[in-house]
């Protein structure tokens, strides 16, 4: 039979992997490069009798899963990289306790982002595997993506632990042609409860000593797996080992330098435990080696450590540490292909393709910063703060968090935001800030959060700062969306992953039964909105809630087609550049500025929210409702 | 053609997000897996939503399978849904053998639009494009797609463009089948028929080279 072959994404194509392996519970919290696995899944959840869903964080996303895996299910948990920091807590401990007797499976997914694309760091996750004493798989293409996350399942099943796979940005939104095999027959799954599973003190050692054992019968396994490969000539003068992105790259800049007759490829996918006996054997073909791979040094650690402990010979090991590859940012071609040329591999430089670029011709780029879309109602929101702050005339101290608000800290933002860490910590840090008036620090403070954020980490530092008695404001910027990573289910919009129907959660309320005072307002009624803010950060007691709502512009324009208010600019009205205020402050992406300095709506752009009307000093901006036709 | 004998084939597909630049680059890797090509796609589209850059780079070997990085100064085709963006590849990606077709219609970014930056002059634009790449075709397709009365299909008058240019080793009836089963019917329609208006225009333009 002809076997079918898509272009896809490597993240459909994971999520493919586990549909072919049978996958019935899924788990997740969305965060870019990693959301498509889960929304793949997703789309078929049903049909295929799987139980999916966004969880609140990835703690409780791995913890669902890992139920599932106690009861004899098929599960999977996908994130990104600071994802897997916020479940690092519960996988500790799953790993020492394992999966149970009931031959259930499950694979960690997380996806690394080098270069930080979408992210705030890029954190190399491979180290955690060894932390975790979790079996680690990276793959490098698109189709092994597919292939390593079935055979992860296999080895999960076969072995009672946990399966993490290292996926990366250039993995997961790389398109490649993947070879289809056949979905398993749909079934009826029963799932059984009977593991014990507990850990404590007079547990742990002997479980710990159980775990060497299982992570030895694992490298036996990775000495022999068919992912790791080597290619290149019986006796090379280099030999490079590699792995994930580094493969591509490796292999391109050899092919351009056209070293295939003296330099030897290692690929190598199964990483920890490090498949010791198989390395070394490779690593007797060449006294010069070079570690290609992306971000941290894990593999050069790795390949030293293997030759300290198994090699007779001394080798030359060139990489990271050698000043040969950078330790930060994304593995290049060109990046290896220049340190191939610096240890003196590669006599003829590739031809000069590239055209040398002057750095007049260079400064006609301008960027292109990001901003809130038009009609968000963030930009509300921080507007309304600043002029709030602006009338404190105290120097009100604000803290951010992580969602389409860290846009106030772009260049085309606001920048009010002066912390801004992990998902919840500006509450976190906040209870801290509101805790410093004792030692002299009167400057009120105010923590800014979403909606999703609120309930993936906030919530157990507000009730920190309510208990112990920190003086701040918390404002929730709930846009009714997890919106920037496209729209996911969260407890607070009413419907599940799933697409089922399901009881809101209201914030409001579950800041009252804290006790602590709350307000909600519309961040688009801009005179009541500064109002409460200031009065609430006039309360200068205790901790104080603000919800600001008003739904996400995009999903706005989703349901309704038409626009709210035809919007204009007058400009026998507009003051020009002596006023500005719209197109200098507002920034809104639909509001240009003509010769003469005058203001003007893109109509193409404007969604017809009318904000702009609202804070015109002069009136200029005109807004008419639209009507019905 | 231009683009044949080199492999692997290297493309860049550039613009803002929003200008259907990633289905662009999907419709030729289509193509092109068809045609029994290994079909490589790296993609940055974290900020496609609010008006960042959006950049496609296609790998196509008859031999093997090539990782999604295209290596300094060797894209052979550079597709550009916008002017700045069609630079921006070639300052890093443009060479000898660098082939462009760009839209010549500037997607102002919001400092520009707030006259907090100025958006170059557009032949300057064109020059440094020039001076980075072999040849340049170039054309104004929102002006086209405005024919049809849609922006929305400014990407396949595009296609139908770099068709006409005979760069790309590719027949008209491969991108039509891809363009019908990339949009549901209603939309394939007025695809189709940008991407013959964008076929069409390049007679006219043969004139000015």
């Amino acid at each position: 039979m002809m076997q079918r072959s898509e272009l896809l994404l490597g993240n459909e194509a994971i999520a493919r992997g586990a549909l072919e392996a049978g996958v019935n519970f899924a788990t997740g919290y969305p965060g870019t490069p990693s959301t498509e696995i889960m929304e793949t899944i997703l789309r078929v959840a049903r049909e295929r009798g799987i139980y999916a869903e966004w969880s609140i964080n990835e703690k409780v996303a791995c913890e669902v899963a890992a139920a599932g895996a106690f009861a004899g299910l098929t599960s999977i948990s996908a994130m990104k990289n600071a994802g897997l920091s916020v479940a690092l807590d519960f996988l500790t401990h799953l790993s020492l306790t394992g999966l149970g007797a009931q031959g259930g499976s499950m694979v960690v997914v997380v996806c690394d982002d080098p270069g930080a694309h979408s992210s705030g760091d890029e954190t190399d996750s491979r180290w955690l595997a060894r932390f975790l004493y979790a079996p680690l798989l990276e793959p490098s293409s698109v189709q092994e993506a597919k292939d390593v996350t079935r055979w992860a399942f296999h080895l999960s099943r076969e072995n009672g632990c946990y399966v993490m796979i290292r996926s990366y940005t250039r993995l997961s939104h790389s398109s490649g042609i993947l070879a289809l095999d056949e979905l398993p027959p749909v079934k009826d799954v029963k799932a059984s409860l009977d593991a014990f599973n507990c850990l404590s003190p007079y547990l742990a050692l002997p479980k710990h000593a159980k775990i060497v054992e299982r992570l030895g019968r694992i490298q036996d396994l990775f000495e022999h797996s068919a992912f790791n490969s080597y290619e290149g000539p019986e006796r090379p003068e280099l030999l490079i080992v590699c792995s994930g992105s580094g493969y591509f790259c490796a292999k391109e800049a050899v092919e351009l330098l056209g070293l295939e007759d003296s330099v030897g490829l290692l690929k190598l996918v199964t990483i920890w435990p490090f498949p010791r006996k198989f390395v070394r054997n490779h690593l007797q073909r060449a006294r010069s080696i070079l570690v290609v791979e992306e971000v941290d040094p894990v593999l050069e650690t790795l390949v030293k450590e293997t030759i300290c402990d198994d090699c007779r010979e001394m080798k030359t090991i060139w990489g990271k540490n050698s000043g040969h590859l950078p330790f930060y940012g994304e593995i290049t071609p060109d990046l290896v292909l220049n340190a191939l040329l610096r240890i003196g591999f590669g006599a003829r430089s590739p031809s000069p393709c590239r055209k040398p670029c002057s750095e007049e011709l260079a400064n006609l780029l301008i960027s292109r910063a990001l901003s809130w879309c038009a009609g968000c109602p963030h930009r509300a929101t921080f507007w309304a703060l600043e002029r709030a702050i602006r009338a404190e005339r105290r120097g009100v101290y604000v803290t951010g968090d992580i969602g389409c608000y860290i846009l106030d800290v772009f260049p085309e933002g606001k920048c009010q935001m002066k912390l801004l860490h992990a998902m919840g910590s500006g509450l976190g840090l906040a209870s801290g800030l509101g805790q410093l008036r004792k030692f002299g620090a009167h400057q009120p403070i105010v923590s800014i959060c979403g909606d999703s954020t609120f309930f993936h980490a906030s919530i157990p530092a507000l009730i920190n700062a309510v208990y112990n008695g920190s003086n701040l404001l918390h404002i929730i910027l709930d846009n009714s969306a997890t919106a920037m990573t496209g729209f996911q289910a969260h407890p607070g919009v009413g419907y599940t992953a799933l697409g089922e129907k399901a009881k809101k959660i209201e914030i409001e309320r579950l800041c009252e039964a804290l006790d602590v005072p709350v307000k909600v307002v519309d961040p688009f009624q801009l005179r009541a909105t500064v109002k409460a803010m200031r009065e609430l950060i006039r309360m200068d007691n205790g901790v104080r809630v603000l919800v600001s709502r008003r739904s996400c512009e995009l999903l706005r324009m989703r349901s309704e087609k038409k626009k709210p208010f035809h919007v204009r600019v007058a400009p026998e009205r507009c003051s020009g550049q002596n006023c500005a205020v719209c197109y200098r402050d507002l920034r809104c992406p639909a509001m240009c500025v003509d010769a003469e300095g005058k203001a003007w709506i893109r109509e193409d752009a404007c969604p017809g929210c009318g904000y702009c009307a609202t804070i015109c000093p002069f009136k200029a901006i005109i807004k008419e409702e639209t009507n019905d036709e | 053609m231009t683009s044949e004998g080199h492999d692997p084939l290297n493309i860049i597909v550039c613009g803002v997000g929003g200008q259907g630049n990633i289905l662009l680059s999907r419709m030729l890797g289509r193509v092109f897996q068809r045609r029994g090509f290994n079909v490589y796609i790296g993609e940055t589209f974290g900020a496609a939503q609010r008006g960042g850059p959006v950049h496609s780079s296609l790998r196509v070997s008859r031999r093997r399978q090539y990782g999604p990085l295209i290596p300094a100064g060797r894209a052979h085709l550079v597709v550009g849904l916008e002017p700045m963006e069609t630079l921006r590849a070639l300052v890093e990606f443009g060479g000898e053998h660098t082939v462009v077709i760009t839209n010549t219609r500037p997607v102002l970014p919001t400092g520009v639009l707030a006259g907090r930056a100025k958006y170059p002059p557009l032949d300057r634009l064109l020059d440094a494009i020039r001076r980075l790449s072999k040849k340049c075709w170039a054309i104004d397709v929102n002006e086209l797609a405005m024919k049809l009365g849609s922006p929305l299909v400014t990407n396949t008058v595009l296609m139908g463009y770099l068709l006409g240019t005979g760069e790309l080793p590719i027949e008209l009836q491969e991108v039509e089948r891809e363009v019908r089963d990339s949009f549901p019917p209603e939309k394939a329609e007025l695809n189709l028929r940008g991407l013959r208006l964008g076929l069409d225009a390049i007679e006219t333009d043969w004139a000015a080279i």
